[in-house]
């Protein structure tokens, strides 16, 4: 198990660089302005501010409740101004965030699912200071990489914990965390995508593993053995590929970050991956565990969009708008099939089909807008 | 009531942008793109069209593709309203007109079309009738009962009260085998044009443009049209290898196609006056018991002489049917339950149909049969007094003897609105 320390000192770096880039380089975002405490329950979610001053903030999160929480500083259509993941009970983490004049969220997301219970947060002072296409277009990509880095981390934290669970042969453990885990890794999924070698042998699924004459490997070899087998005999050695490849992955998405051009296709190809491989039910074969995907699907396409936000409102508001009502509509016929208390999502093979043909239609409404998106981010360049 | 979605746009010319210089370069083959159009320069004009390919008009009182001399080939396509927005709606129907326009004059869809728009942008048009003519193609729109209410009586898009009282559900027939998901659906539209490809790309384009508000329910392609509209064609035939249609209502007749066809001002509702109610029914054929029955079985269940599509009472096709001749054994030569007497208007209170149907075969079932059929469509000005009358004539195992031999698994009625003027949109009369 990862100790907490290593992944906060992580964060915080992340923190610190963010505040370097988007406001004056010579101010020392970490100390500009006194901590603020976030005291997040499971129920409730208490910032001892409301009302902020520009520039950094440091927001110290203690978890005082029973689940594993988050917490998020969102903008306007919740573009991610910063977040700290994987706060476990009775833990603290620092969130280092530079803000702007304006209004935000803070939200605690106790199990680390929802929209989270919200609190609204007055930044006065000093406003953004505008950007130029160019300058828009890397802050978008900066943005989307810090969301890459967010989910990254929790990323590795889970499938730790899923290989570890794999390798101590505890089969209902393992498949609890089967889908937890690979929540992470489906937002992300545009990233993996890029390194052409690792995704195949990280994600592929058996039917091309056969046709390519290769071992077949990865999440849904594990997949197979928990599901068809119930139990873990000879995963140790997928396991531990998987988790290394899995690191890989990250550390090549850190080097090489997505462009923003890249984003907005990315945003598409998450939606496309729904498409072909969710709504079939194609991807969890032998699990159902389709809609968590599906829903990481979509959260990963939305934190692309919600990097891109401000360019895409400067050069088509009226896309914007319509984004923002099919996304809505997505989540609407998507959470239909979640247990809010457990945080558990429908297995595929217990939809009906006009349940399946529901999601298909509000996937394909959404699909068209998102498929605007790559050309808009293009002219602004 | 113009807007930019529906004035008349000169559109993007398909055959302009690759035209025979595009047609030049295909043949040139092997010398490469570039090559290709700069020898296109001075390639020879196009030699004369094929009538086939030609445009059909968009505008006018009626829509086409009703009483439009049939073309060889059908894309048909029923879809489901997803919205329940009044305007999302409206919208749809006018982009529909626009984008249809467009097509039908050969042109692609939008104002940048398949290949003018952003590198980084999908294509407005879906590109694959580039270089190809406007090859007849109409396209029709039928309106839904479920467009005016919905099952629990209220409406959506607050057309309840537009909603004509002929536009209910069809009766159960006897020996229906209908499937839910091959039946209904708030709208329909039937693209016809002599080639396959210009057909689909139609339908697609409809169906891109309306993602978010409609969602396709089924769909049917059908080739080797069955009916004949128009004096001038030749009656074909369908899969049982029966000429079909020669009784049908023909554009030239007048009286039938105003009497038949077309709903009048006495019938209302308003909206739907000059327009038509269309029935569709997706009939499989059993076609390989149908193959093992004598030529003899077969003409006396049909009626008609297999080759020539005579009467069996004497005469060539387009004899009058004698019901009354009999044969040297004295029994009626059009047996008392062959196909065509059932179906007659003479035994049907003088109902006629406009009867547009087409062929299909989709694909195989598996079992070493063709799934092959009949996708039967009809327009008529009253659907209980024309289609329902004479489908009562001929469904149930004592009536029609081609009832072994087929059974009809969809079913659907549409009212089509009339045709639109240049500044208009299809059901524009609904929402004034």
């Amino acid at each position: 198990m990862k100790s907490p320390l290593a992944t906060l000192g992580v964060l915080t770096i992340a923190a610190l660089s963010l505040a370097a880039c988007a406001s004056d380089p010579s101010s020392d975002g970490a100390a500009a302005s006194g901590a603020l405490t976030v005291a997040a329950t499971d129920s409730t979610c208490d910032v001892s501010a409301t009302k902020l001053e520009a520039g950094p903030s440091t927001f110290k999160v203690t978890n005082k409740g029973s689940k594993v929480t988050e917490f998020y500083v969102y903008a306007d259509g919740d573009r991610i101004m910063g977040e700290v993941e994987n706060v476990g009970p009775g833990l603290s983490r620092d969130l280092v965030v530079d803000l702007p004049k304006g209004t935000y969220e803070g939200a605690c997301k106790p199990g680390m699912i929802g929209d989270g219970i919200r609190q609204t947060l007055d930044v006065s002072g000093e406003a953004a200071k505008p950007l130029s296409d160019s300058e828009e277009l890397t802050a978008a990509a900066d943005s989307y990489a810090r969301y890459v880095k967010s989910q990254s981390d929790a990323l590795i934290d889970k499938t730790t914990e899923f290989v570890d669970a794999v390798k101590a042969g505890n089969v209902d453990e393992a498949k609890a965390l089967f889908p937890v885990a690979r929540t992470y890794w489906e937002r992300i999924e545009p990233v993996a995508e890029k390194f052409g070698d690792l995704d195949p042998i990280t994600d592929g699924r058996e039917p091309d593993a056969i046709a390519e004459g290769v071992d077949f490997t990865g999440w849904h070899r594990i997949e197979k053995q928990l599901w068809v087998e119930n139990n873990t005999e000879g995963m140790d050695v997928y396991a531990d590929q998987l988790l290394d490849n899995v690191k890989q992955i990250v550390m090549l998405g850190q080097d090489t970050p997505l462009t923003a051009l890249e984003l907005a296709q990315g945003s598409k190809g998450l939606l496309d991956e729904v498409a072909t491989g969710k709504i079939t039910g194609e991807e969890d074969e032998f699990s159902h565990t389709d809609l968590w995907d599906f829903k990481a699907n979509i959260e990963g396409s939305q934190g692309a969009i919600a990097a891109l936000r401000p360019v895409l409102e400067a050069a088509d508001p009226e896309l914007v708008k319509q984004l923002d009502t099919q996304f809505a509509a997505v989540d609407a016929e998507l959470n239909q099939h979640q247990d809010k208390t457990t945080g558990d999502w429908t297995f595929y093979d217990q939809l009906s089909k006009d349940q399946v043909k529901a999601l298909s239609d509000a996937v394909a409404a959404l699909s068209e807008p998102i498929s605007q998106v790559a050309a808009v981010v293009a002219k602004s360049a | 009531m113009s807007t930019d979605d529906t004035a008349p746009k000169p559109g993007l010319s398909r055959r302009k942008l690759l035209g025979a210089a595009g047609l030049g370069a295909l043949a040139a083959g092997a010398a490469g793109a570039g090559a290709g159009y700069a020898a296109a320069d001075t390639s020879p004009p196009p030699v004369q069209p094929d009538p086939d390919a030609l445009p059909i008009p968009f505008d006018g009182v009626h829509q086409a593709g009703i009483v439009t001399p049939s073309q060889d080939r059908l894309y048909f396509v029923a879809l489901d309203l997803t919205t329940d927005d009044r305007d999302s709606l409206i919208a749809l129907l006018k982009q529909w007109t626009a984008a249809s326009r467009q097509m039908t004059q050969g042109n692609d869809v939008g104002k940048l079309g398949a290949v003018g728009g952003s590198p980084y942008a999908p294509p407005e048009d879906t590109g694959e009738a580039l270089g190809l003519p406007p090859s007849g193609l109409t396209i029709t729109i039928g309106f839904g009962r479920g467009m005016f209410v919905d099952g629990d009586g209220t409406s959506r898009f607050g057309l309840d009260g537009q909603l004509p009282d002929l536009l209910a559900d069809l009766p159960s027939f006897p020996g229906d085998r209908l499937d839910a998901a091959l039946s209904g659906g708030d709208l329909a539209i039937q693209a016809c044009a002599n080639d396959p490809q210009v057909a689909v790309h139609a339908v697609r384009n409809l169906v891109r443009i309306a993602f978010g508000r409609a969602s396709v329910r089924y769909s049917q392609m059908g080739f080797g049209r069955t009916s004949s509209t128009s004096s001038a064609q030749v009656t074909a035939r369908n899969l049982f290898g029966f000429k079909d249609g020669t009784a049908n209502i023909k554009v030239e007749e007048k009286k039938d196609v105003e009497d038949h066809v077309w709903v009048h001002e006495e019938d209302g509702p308003d909206w739907l006056v000059g327009g038509s109610y269309l029935v569709t029914r997706k009939i499989d054929m059993r076609i390989e018991i149908w193959d093992r029955e004598s030529l003899e079985g077969q003409e006396a269940i049909i009626g008609r002489a297999k080759g020539s599509g005579g009467p069996l009472s004497g005469g060539d096709e387009f004899a009058t049917l004698d019901f009354e001749a009999t044969t040297d054994e004295g029994e009626p030569a059009i047996g008392e339950v062959a196909h065509v007497r059932l179906a007659h208007p003479d035994f049907n209170n003088g109902a006629k149909l406009l009867r547009r149907g087409y062929n299909f075969v989709d694909g195989s079932n598996g079992l070493g049969q063709l799934s092959a059929g009949l996708f039967f469509i009809a327009y008529q000005r009253d659907p209980v007094k024309q289609f329902v009358q004479i489908q009562n004539s001929l469904a149930g195992s004592t009536k029609d003897l081609l009832n072994e031999y087929i059974v009809h698994v969809g079913s659907a009625l549409f009212a089509c609105p009339p045709g639109v003027t240049a500044d208009g949109y299809w059901g524009d009369r609904l929402f004034v």
